[in-house]
């Protein structure tokens, strides 16, 4: 048991001789062990890192193990918080929604904001109107939200509930006491067998954006909006806007929750900073928008350049290449010589891209992440003359690996580097024991490859449940890039000290200096 | 929202069997040669033959037999599931163009047709087929009854606006129409939809026009036309073709053109007043359809 004067964790408190005994226990009754052949065990073990199973893995159709990606409403919830005082609304089962809360606060250790009108199974036959009826006007008497988004779980998509008919009879029937007829309840179905959560990214932005600029069109303004995608640095937005902003120019940040998930500690408020909802409906009048994430926004950026015909297009400013292209893309767009404060940081960039240089050039990397993530990543591995032997993208939209391969074609090294669309974490261990690399970068879903294989992971994505604070910091701009280049060069470092630590046989090269 | 602002969205329902992929397939064409509407069709129906007189084909592949064949929907590219009409309907003849999709569906007895309806319109709205150049109807063909949220989902809010009903006069064809005006007066409340009218595809039963007539007016509607029976509509399926191709100066070709008149001007579309079973029945047997029960005979077995 716990003593009040001296609490420990569970590393220690397990230790203790009455746990001990229960685990004990336990095995006698839970655990097979005594009848399995140990030897049988460690024969399957071996042959599960062996080609034969890597073949028979990589052939695998019908299951996913250890997925690397999460489902559409994830994403809608994100978009929402983005927003000003702006609540997350799921229609469909209370599970679904809690899963999202509590992903998203494990990683962000802040609590997110979002509910559900809790469909259960006579819902599913009669359809989620009454729960959408009554879950809107609670949700709008009991929070009071300055907007409400809506997306669904995939149990309202089975049954083919129709959003916008729900959302008029909701307000209807209120008869504006909670739901007045202006309130800005914009939706999106996003259903969760199909594609991932940047599809339900996608989705929402795109519902944001149409729905609240409804005739809202008017004169063109030069201004800018930037769309960040499923950003889950939120240093990444701070470095993006500090980025634009020494441009001087006018800008929205379509989707902007770095104050949401980095509240301040003291007293609690459900919601902060975000997009001006104002903003949000005059976004259709800017002249430009840029997206930082081309596979995340893919739907919501053919509305804005075929229907809107805004300039811009993508950028992804992740890397020493991938930032140049973004401020040459904004010196471009508003007719600005780039300023002399972003020539100086890119010049401490490439410095310090030279002074590490030897330490990241020719180690071999395994990778994975979302789409996006992995196009800024993995370009500035190679621009540090890393080799990314293993690229996989559980999530990978169409036409990303014809561009990671064309990316990686570049590397002198490009017949050793694979890139594994579609495939999860359970092929990469398969990946990892046949074609090993020096080290792997990933979320917190890395931790067992790491065990099983003793492949360091540095720990680069999201979510990250079991490290803290990184998510506080930029991986884009030049500033981001320094972070990434300081965390994989400190890893490089870390594990080189690791493996010359022995004395009078290896420590020849266990230097001071480095 | 998917397209134009002048586009017209309408959908033909009815019970299976009817006829309803033959009328409205005779329809559109009608619509499209002789009043130049350009024209998308919309198979909402797994057994797919909503468009195989305007493509003179037996039944083109569908949006989901495409996507299980390729493994994904997004894999689906529209010049594969989207196929422009033949002969009259095709975009370089004079008049009207018509293209076609089916959305299909999954095999018999397994998953949810439902959602493939649902999956093939939002496929078709991502790649734009919404946006075509010209594009003047959109035009649903839907299998039976508003069984569920799937098969509702051309009439969810900002697709079809205008439903028409095509029925006979039967029992089981009247009885599906009251039911769909059910399902169209639930989304009406809220929504744009509206029931158009009635298309009563005659069998020549006794009283059948005064039958359609007398439920179109009770349902609040107008029996929009009365296409009368004629076997060369058979005729011309045989060779996979509508009417108005095979024959355009036939009497039966007049008569779609005459329905096709009345859909293009139509201005009367509301939210149906639909009846009780009670109502139902009554009218059945005032038209001689059902014949008055000897309730002292009910659940007795037929004498030997």
């Amino acid at each position: 048991m716990q003593e009040v004067e001296k609490i420990v964790n569970g590393k220690d408190l397990f230790k203790r001789p009455e746990y001990q005994d229960v685990l004990a226990n336990k095995k006698q009754f839970e655990s097979s062990m005594l009848a399995i052949n140990p030897a049988r065990v460690a024969e399957v073990q071996a042959w599960t890192e062996s080609w034969d199973y890597r073949e028979k893995n990589l052939a695998r159709e019908a299951i996913t193990v250890n997925p690397a990606k999460a489902c559409q409403p994830l994403g809608a919830v994100m978009v929402a918080l983005g927003f000003e005082g702006t609540m997350p609304y799921v229609h469909g089962s209370h599970g679904c929604v809690a899963y999202f809360r509590s992903y998203f606060t494990r990683h962000f250790k802040e609590p997110t904001p979002c509910v559900s009108d809790s469909m259960t199974e006579d819902a599913a036959v009669f359809g989620g109107l009454v729960n959408m009826k009554e879950g809107l006007k609670n949700c709008a008497a009991v929070y009071k939200p300055k907007m409400i988004a809506v997306s669904t779980t995939c149990m309202a998509e089975v049954i083919g509930d129709d959003l916008m008919a729900f959302i008029i009879a909701a307000k209807e029937e209120d008869g504006g006491q909670y739901l007045p007829e202006e309130y800005p309840i914009p939706f999106a179905h996003t259903p969760s067998f199909v594609g991932s959560h940047i599809t339900g990214y996608d989705n929402m932005m795109h519902g944001i954006m149409s729905q609240l600029t409804e005739g809202q069109k008017g004169e063109t303004k030069k201004r800018i909006n930037i769309i960040p995608g499923f950003e889950t640095y939120i240093g990444s937005l701070r470095s993006v806007k500090t980025i634009v902003e020494a441009f001087g120019t006018d800008y929205i940040m379509l989707g902007d929750h770095s104050d949401q998930w980095d509240m301040p500690a003291g007293q609690y408020e459900m919601f902060q900073g975000g997009t001006k909802l104002d903003d949000a409906r005059d976004c259709i009048n800017s002249s430009a928008t840029i997206s930082l994430q081309k596979y995340a926004t893919s739907k919501t950026m053919k509305m804005v350049e075929k229907r809107w015909k805004h300039a811009g297009g993508f950028s992804n400013p992740v890397g020493l290449k991938g930032t140049d292209e973004f401020v040459m893309k904004l010196s471009e767009l508003t007719g600005t010589e780039v300023p002399q404060k972003l020539k100086v940081e890119r010049g401490r960039l490439v410095d310090a891209m030279q002074d590490s240089y030897p330490y990241m050039h020719g180690k071999k990397f395994a990778i994975w992440g979302d789409p996006d993530f992995l196009i800024g990543a993995v370009s500035f591995l190679l621009e540090m003359g890393a080799e990314p032997t293993h690229v996989l993208c559980h999530n990978a939209p169409k036409g990303w690996e014809e561009e990671m391969r064309a990316m990686l074609d570049t590397s002198p090294a490009k017949d050793s580097l694979n890139v594994w669309a579609e495939k999860d974490l359970w092929h990469m261990r398969s990946l990892l024991y046949t074609e090993p690399v020096d080290f792997m970068i990933g979320n917190s879903y890395g931790k067992e490859l790491m065990r099983d294989t003793g492949t360091p992971l540095i720990y680069i994505g999201f979510p990250i449940f079991d490290r803290h604070h990184l998510h506080r910091y930029s991986i884009s701009g030049y500033d981001g890039a320094l972070n990434l280049l300081t965390w994989i060069t400190n890893k490089v470092l870390d594990q080189l000290d690791e493996d010359t630590k022995g004395i009078a046989t290896t420590d020849y090269f266990f230097d001071l200096i480095r | 929202m998917a397209g134009a602002a002048s586009l017209r969205q309408i959908a033909f329902y009815g019970k299976g069997g009817i006829g309803k992929s033959t009328t409205s397939q005779n329809t559109l064409a009608a619509m499209s040669h002789y009043f130049d509407k350009n024209i998308m069709i919309v198979g909402c129906d797994p057994k797919a033959d909503s468009t195989r007189l305007i493509l003179h084909e037996k039944a083109q592949d569908t949006i989901l037999s495409l996507a299980a064949e390729l493994g994904t929907i997004e894999d689906v590219e529209m010049e594969q599931a989207r196929l422009w009409g033949k002969g009259l309907f095709d975009k370089e003849t004079p008049g009207g163009w018509i293209n076609c999709t089916e959305s299909g569906g999954p095999e018999p007895g397994v998953g949810c047709a439902g959602r493939g309806v649902i999956t093939a319109i939002n496929f078709l709205e991502e790649e734009g087929a919404y946006d075509e150049e010209g594009l003047d109807f959109v035009s649903y063909d839907v299998l039976g009854d508003v069984v569920c949220g799937g098969f509702a989902m051309p009439i969810r809010e900002g697709k079809a606006q205008e439903i028409y009903i095509v029925m006979s006069g039967e029992m089981m064809a009247m009885y599906a129409a009251n039911n769909i005006s059910k399902g169209i007066l639930k989304y009406a409340n809220t929504g744009g939809v509206r029931l158009a009218g009635l298309v009563c595809n005659a069998r020549m039963t006794d009283k059948e026009y005064d039958l359609a007539l007398e439920l179109a007016q009770r349902l609040g509607t107008q029996l929009i036309h009365f296409v009368p029976r004629n076997n060369i509509v058979q005729h011309a399926e045989l060779r996979r073709m509508t009417v108005v191709e095979y024959s355009p100066y036939s009497d039966q070709a007049r008569e779609y053109k005459e329905l096709a008149r009345k859909i293009v001007y139509n201005d009367m579309k509301i939210i149906p007043t639909p009846i009780t079973m009670d109502e139902l029945e009554e009218l059945l047997l005032a038209f001689g359809l059902e014949d008055e029960v000897d309730e002292s005979q009910v659940g007795k077995a037929a004498e030997a």
